[in-house]
């Protein structure tokens, strides 16, 4: 259905990133390699955020290499990353999805169309004309979705896409989410949320302190965690 | 009698004519200057914002001065002819205002980039491109940074006296006119004409306070 | 909706210029430097649409002091200057920016001062003496100030009166930079006597308690002269034009304008042109 993926795997080789004396990721190793869902979990502050950026891109790491698909200096055009706070433009829903297919090189006449489609993907093709900004935060992160989406991604990066939202809207997302991983798209999210990783994830990366503790499928991940870090996480102690 | 007299009509036509094309001129000058402010580094920045704040207060005279040995015949811009006309009282106050638009879009634009900044590069946009978007989203914060530089253009005397000379029916406008009452002593006159331009002055606010109200509405 | 904003902007644009074009045109049109007392006193606007009528010529006034309103010919920004002081007309003149200069009519100066008169001068006709006494007594005195006709009479009339004011003025003696309209202004304010051209005073609207104190010495007599910017000096100079308003008002009909303005029945200008260049 889908070409050979370009962006994948992405192979990160002992990467390190600091900010001044601070080591937010220390030299982790990690492949992401096609297929199921990849869940990163780990407590707040463990570096996932960074982790995530590091992946799409949007940050070098000050030690160590990344590689898309065998490649270094990757342009981003089929990666996609969505925000734990997504951050909309000052416009209509539908334009907040038409730019980001413009900026993804989508010609003007077919924008229209695929705008719609992409909508009624997340759910929100009744809310097209509203500004953006008044959403809710469940509307918000199906919008957010749909504005990844809009750049066809390979690679798609979600950080803790369901971190404030209700029940209802938790489980409307993860359906979108569900969807694009069958439709052939690697999800990298971000979670600390156990039920969650149970739902979605196909393996896991456990990460404590910028440091990567154990990458395993999600069933062995949670029933026989073999860090302590991991157990004491899933026990529900805080690892600092 | 304010309906009525037709030079009054002719002044307020003129001070209108002057001001809002300064505006404009100042808006496509001075807003993309302000966002590449906002948007670059490069050393020396920080004393060009510096200046650009400064020069909001910078004295209409100075500017009329400046702009008058500018277009003096003996001056380097001599042979384009503009002084005394309108042309030149348009160019005073486009510099006159250029500063404040530059230096509010700036602050505006650097707000709106720190909300925007990563979504922007997650989408790879360009710097262009970015300079276009803050703009166009950050357009009801820009309307009151041009109405502030239109205020200032229609309310200054200082720079049009100057460049423009008061000559009656061509480059009299509401201020000058004002200020050449007075010194006739004709305060009553005066003061009414005061109150004419406070009342354009007001109009003009309200509507663009309407207007923004609406498309805000509509568009968010 | 971002390009229809934008053409719509570019619409507005356009047409607030054009709307202000008709303004730009500056066909058959010359500029005359002259002095806030020609102006002030409404001569101007009297004789203008006149000479219009007549010619097809519009004329732009900058109403400036006698001194900027020969540098702003000194630079080339005027084709004609129509102003009052002789002295620097002939430097002027010996600098080789005029053509030739013109008497075109005189009036005469009168010294203003308040109706309570602090001084004791009113109804003297020597303004020597007047001036004498306003000085010994430190009676609030405003002058221009500003390098105009009125100001360089004013200070010729010291000099006359053997005061030197450079050197003796003291803070009863104002010196506030501006025309002829705004000293009035001021010495209403601060009860004080001030030099100023007859037409001024009488096309004055906010007199106050002002009122004339010396009149009639012919030490005050005010002479205004016409000259045409040498177009060898600046070719922008429109000649033709400029000399045609200066060759009108020399004329009998140019002459006899200026002399039927009058305010309240008063005649403001006595015209003494003899087509003679000076």
């Amino acid at each position: 259905m889908r070409a050979p993926s370009s962006e994948l795997p992405v192979v990160l080789d002992r990467v390190s990133f600091k900010t001044g004396e601070t080591t937010i990721i220390d030299r982790l190793s990690l492949t992401m390699a096609p297929g199921a869902p990849t869940v990163i979990v780990g407590p707040n502050g463990s570096g996932k955020t960074t982790l995530l950026r590091i992946c799409m891109g949007l940050i070098a790491p000050t030690d160590g290499g990344i590689s898309w698909g065998g490649r270094q200096h990757a342009a981003m055009a089929h990666r996609a990353i969505v925000f734990q706070r997504p951050v909309m433009l000052r416009r209509s829903v539908a334009a907040n999805v038409a730019y980001a297919l413009a900026r993804a090189g989508v010609a003007r006449r077919a924008r229209v169309a695929h705008v719609d489609e992409l909508l009624a993907r997340v759910g929100l093709l009744d809310l097209a004309p509203r500004a953006a900004r008044r959403l809710s935060g469940g509307e918000l992160q199906r919008l957010a979705l749909a504005r990844a989406l809009a750049r066809d991604p390979e690679l798609l990066l979600l950080d803790e896409p369901t971190a404030s939202l209700d029940p209802a809207s938790t489980r409307r997302v993860e359906e979108i989410i569900l969807m694009a991983a069958k439709s052939g798209i690697k999800i990298v999210m971000a979670s600390h949320d156990l039920g969650q990783v149970r739902r979605i994830a196909g393996d896991v990366v456990f990460l404590a302190r910028g440091a990567l503790c154990e990458q395993r499928s999600a069933d062995d991940f949670l029933n026989h965690p073999t860090t302590s870090e991991a157990a004491a996480f899933l026990r529900g102690d805080l690892v600092i | 009698m304010v309906s009525s007299n037709p030079t009054l009509v002719a002044i307020v036509r003129l001070s209108l004519a002057v001001s809002l094309t300064a505006s404009l001129i100042a808006a496509v000058v001075g807003m993309p200057l302000g966002a590449l402010l906002a948007l670059t580094r490069f050393p020396g920045r920080a004393m060009l914002v510096v200046l650009f704040n400064a020069m909001m207060g910078l004295p209409p005279v100075v500017v009329g001065l400046a702009v008058y040995l500018l277009l003096s015949r003996t001056g380097p811009l001599g042979t384009m002819g503009i002084l005394f006309t309108p042309a030149a009282m348009i160019m005073a106050q486009t510099i006159l205002i250029v500063p404040i638009i530059a230096a509010l879009t700036r602050q505006t634009v650097e707000d709106l980039w720190f909300d925007y900044r990563d979504e922007l590069n997650a989408m790879e946009v360009g710097p262009a491109r970015r300079i276009a978007t803050l703009l166009w989203d950050a357009r009801y914060s820009l309307v009151t940074t041009l109405l502030a530089g239109f205020g200032r253009a229609i309310a200054e005397v200082g720079a049009v006296m100057i460049v423009g000379g008061n000559i009656d029916g061509f480059t009299r406008t509401m201020t000058t006119a004002i200020a050449l009452e007075t010194s006739k002593g004709d305060l009553p006159l005066a003061m009414g004409l005061g109150l004419v331009l406070v009342g354009i002055v007001l109009a003009i606010n309200a509507m663009a306070w309407a207007a923004r109200l609406w498309s805000e509405r509509q568009a968010g | 909706m971002q390009n229809r904003i934008q053409s719509l902007a570019l619409a507005l644009g356009l047409s607030i210029v054009t709307m202000a074009a008709p303004a730009f045109s500056q066909e058959k049109s010359i500029v005359v430097a002259s002095t806030t007392s020609t102006q002030d006193s409404g001569l101007f606007g009297y004789l203008l649409p006149l000479f219009k009528a007549k010619t097809g010529i519009d004329v732009k006034v900058i109403a400036q002091g006698t001194g900027q309103a020969l540098d702003t010919a000194r630079r080339g920004d005027a084709d004609v200057v129509f102003v009052h002081a002789r002295s620097q007309e002939e430097k002027f003149m010996s600098e080789g920016f005029g053509v030739k200069r013109f008497d075109v009519m005189y009036n005469d100066f009168v010294l203003i001062g308040p109706a309570s008169d602090p001084a004791g001068v009113k109804g003297s006709k020597d303004v020597s003496a007047a001036l004498k006494t306003i000085q010994a007594k430190a009676a609030p005195f405003v002058s221009r100030g500003d390098k105009s006709g009125t100001h360089f009479a004013e200070l010729a009339l010291w000099k006359d009166a053997g005061i030197d004011i450079a050197t003796t003025k003291g803070p009863w003696y104002r010196e506030i930079g501006q025309g002829m309209g705004a000293a009035l202004s001021t010495a209403n304010a601060m009860n004080g006597y001030v030099l100023s051209d007859r037409g001024t005073w009488l096309s004055f609207k906010n007199r106050g308690d002002l009122v004339i104190a010396v009149e009639g010495d012919k030490r005050m007599f005010n002479q205004y002269g016409v000259i045409l910017v040498n177009p060898d000096k600046f070719p922008s100079v429109k000649k033709e034009l400029g000399q045609a308003f200066v060759d009108w008002l020399i004329s009998p009909e140019g002459q006899n304008v200026i002399a039927n303005y009058k305010i309240d029945g008063q005649q403001l200008f006595f015209p003494n042109a003899e087509k003679k260049a000076s």
